[in-house]
């Protein structure tokens, strides 16, 4: 779509335009072109001088059993996250749209989370499985269970995905919310007169029409649990232990920072790039067309 | 007839007050782990070293909000809150400024390399700070932005969402508008200032709760170039405040500024809230 009525002038637009294309130049596109150039060289450990190895980074990276480990973690971090926040915030949505009144002060009070940063989310989570003061983890000593995510993955693996997952419920019931708001009443009522139940009538219409909304916040909470989490993990895990929280942008910043290994952080930046790209065209396919019945 | 359909399909009676008891139940879950927080920055440390600890606020209060406020563990907690709201601020104003000016050159005006600007910025969408860090580190560092509210902003404030936000609106202004001031003489800045930028009001406010936001979320980046505990922002220097090896963490302090954390977004939330889901569906969509 395009402006019939313009004015004229070439000067001014480009003087308008200017701040924010010379912040994308100096910010995004060196930087970018420089992490495409430095995942082709290999620096001594010193940092003197560099040689140029050629797709050698990236040979080394997809035959590191580590780095392949990180995908792998990413993965089902990724899936955990997505399902855990958007079964719960689903549940609460439809619960919330049964009510004709006080809807509102549940939606203000459940908006809350996704106001705090993953990183204070992060210190939170700490704070009540903590090993030596945490309440829940005292609980579940008392009941048996001794809880360590500083030694065990798996505990390690799910606190972080709890964590993540929690301010994404606010984020996802608010979209539920809003589109079964939306679902035609008359449609309903005349499912009502029918005589479906109201879990028959969730599985058999309310489901598929929120299958749009559904869709989106499937790849919006993948682009999330990608990208967004750093602070949790950091906070939490710092990666651990043995690397079992270790998703790929963490590891992007313990090898180029940590490690100083700048060549193989410039591949794995790459390498995150080009699944950036992957998933904006999913989110723009998915945006643009959505699912419909 | 239509209050028996309605009464089919919103629940009365005992089903409504089991709805209600589900959702009270979901908000005290979720609600929890804030909960917990509250009550641990009201107590003393000898009471949360020694599990389990209280569930319910002591009178520590004020002792420890003004310890964390003016003493903090390596600088006071209101130095991180001052630096996180002027970087906030300064994302939020900074990309909706840049974003309007630019959506406007696009959206009304034809000049050289319209096009070729128009895909850069679309491609910085597919960018996230997480994905180029060292090089844009090294950017910075070049500059001598580090530990500086430049370093903190600059990098953070070219997005693309703010501009396609502002072009699609834009581009609904009715086009009569537009040829009545160019027949009125008025210049482009003119019309700018005296039409579009009011008629953007609603957007820009809904845009800057969402922006606001997640200025103040950020943790990687101030993370990497604030290594001056006196620039640290506070959601980044909570994890600062704990100890490295065995020593016991001041948890009193540490979450009384988790929820110092956490006030400020939570407040523009909840009191902004109809622009607030305003801007989440349309700088997503």
């Amino acid at each position: 779509m395009e402006k019939r009525v313009t004015f004229r002038g070439w000067l001014l637009p480009l003087l308008l335009i200017a701040p924010q294309v010379i912040i994308s130049m100096v910010f995004f596109f060196y930087p970018a072109g420089q992490a495409i150039w430095q995942s082709l060289f290999i620096a001594d450990p010193f940092g003197l001088s560099s040689q140029y190895v050629g797709l050698g980074n990236f040979e080394f990276l997809l035959s590191d059993k580590f780095y392949r480990a990180s995908f792998v973690t990413t993965a089902v971090f990724s899936i955990l996250v997505t399902l855990c926040s958007m079964i719960p915030a689903l549940f609460l949505a439809v619960m919330a749209d049964r009510l004709i009144k006080g809807s509102g002060v549940y939606r203000t009070m459940l908006i809350w989370p996704y106001a705090v940063a993953p990183a204070i989310a992060g210190v939170l989570w700490l704070f009540m499985f903590n090993t030596r003061v945490g309440v829940v983890s005292w609980y579940l000593g008392n009941l048996g269970y001794d809880w360590n995510h500083v030694l065990n993955g798996g505990e390690a693996m799910g606190l972080v995905v709890v964590a993540s997952a929690w301010g994404r419920i606010s984020y996802n019931f608010l979209f539920f919310f809003a589109a079964l708001q939306s679902v035609p009443r008359s449609v309903i009522e005349a499912a009502a007169i029918d005589g479906a139940h109201f879990w028959k009538r969730f599985w058999t219409i309310v489901l598929p029409l929120l299958s749009p909304t559904t869709f989106f916040l499937l790849v919006v909470n993948v682009v999330y649990s990608f990208f967004e989490t750093f602070g949790v993990i950091h906070t939490i895990t710092s990666g651990g232990p043995q690397q079992t929280t270790t998703v790929l942008v963490y590891k992007v910043f313990s090898d180029g920072f940590v490690g100083q290994d700048l060549g193989s952080s410039s591949a794995q930046s790459v390498i995150l790039l080009f699944i950036v790209g992957l998933l904006t065209i999913v989110q723009f396919k998915f945006v643009e067309k959505r699912v419909h019945y | 007839m239509a209050q028996e359909i309605h009464g089919m399909v919103e629940k009365r009676g005992a089903g409504l007050w089991l709805t209600h008891v589900v959702m009270i139940l979901g908000v005290l879950i979720i609600f929890f782990p804030i909960w917990l927080a509250f009550v641990a920055s009201t107590v003393t440390q000898p009471e949360i070293v020694k599990p389990p600890m209280p569930l319910w606020p002591g009178g520590h209060f004020i002792e420890n909000y003004s310890k964390a406020l003016f003493s903090g563990v390596n600088v006071p907690v209101s130095t991180m809150l001052f630096n996180s709201l002027v970087m906030a601020i300064g994302i939020a104003v900074g990309k909706i400024v840049i974003s309007l000016l630019s959506a406007f050159a696009i959206v009304y005006f034809r000049f050289p390399g319209r096009n070729i600007f128009f895909w850069m910025i679309f491609l910085t969408l597919m960018l996230p700070v997480e994905v180029r860090i060292v090089p844009t580190y090294e950017v910075v560092a070049g500059f001598g932005m580090l530990n500086s509210y430049g370093g903190l902003i600059f990098p953070l404030i070219a997005s693309a969402t703010a501009t396609f936000l502002f072009r699609q609106f834009f581009l609904t202004i009715p086009d009569e508008l537009a040829e009545a001031a160019r027949v009125d003489g008025a210049s482009p800045m003119r019309f700018f200032w005296d039409i579009v930028v009011p008629m953007s009001r609603t957007n820009v406010a809904a845009l800057f709760v969402i922006l606001f936001i997640y200025g103040w979320n950020q943790y990687l980046w101030p993370l990497l170039i604030t290594t001056d505990p006196e620039m640290n922002t506070i959601v980044m220097g909570i994890k600062q405040m704990f100890p490295s090896g065995d020593d016991v963490a001041e948890w009193p302090v540490i979450m009384a500024t988790s929820i110092l954390a956490m006030i400020p977004p939570v407040i523009v939330v909840v009191s902004m809230q109809r622009l607030f889901i305003r801007g989440l569906v349309d700088s997503e969509k």
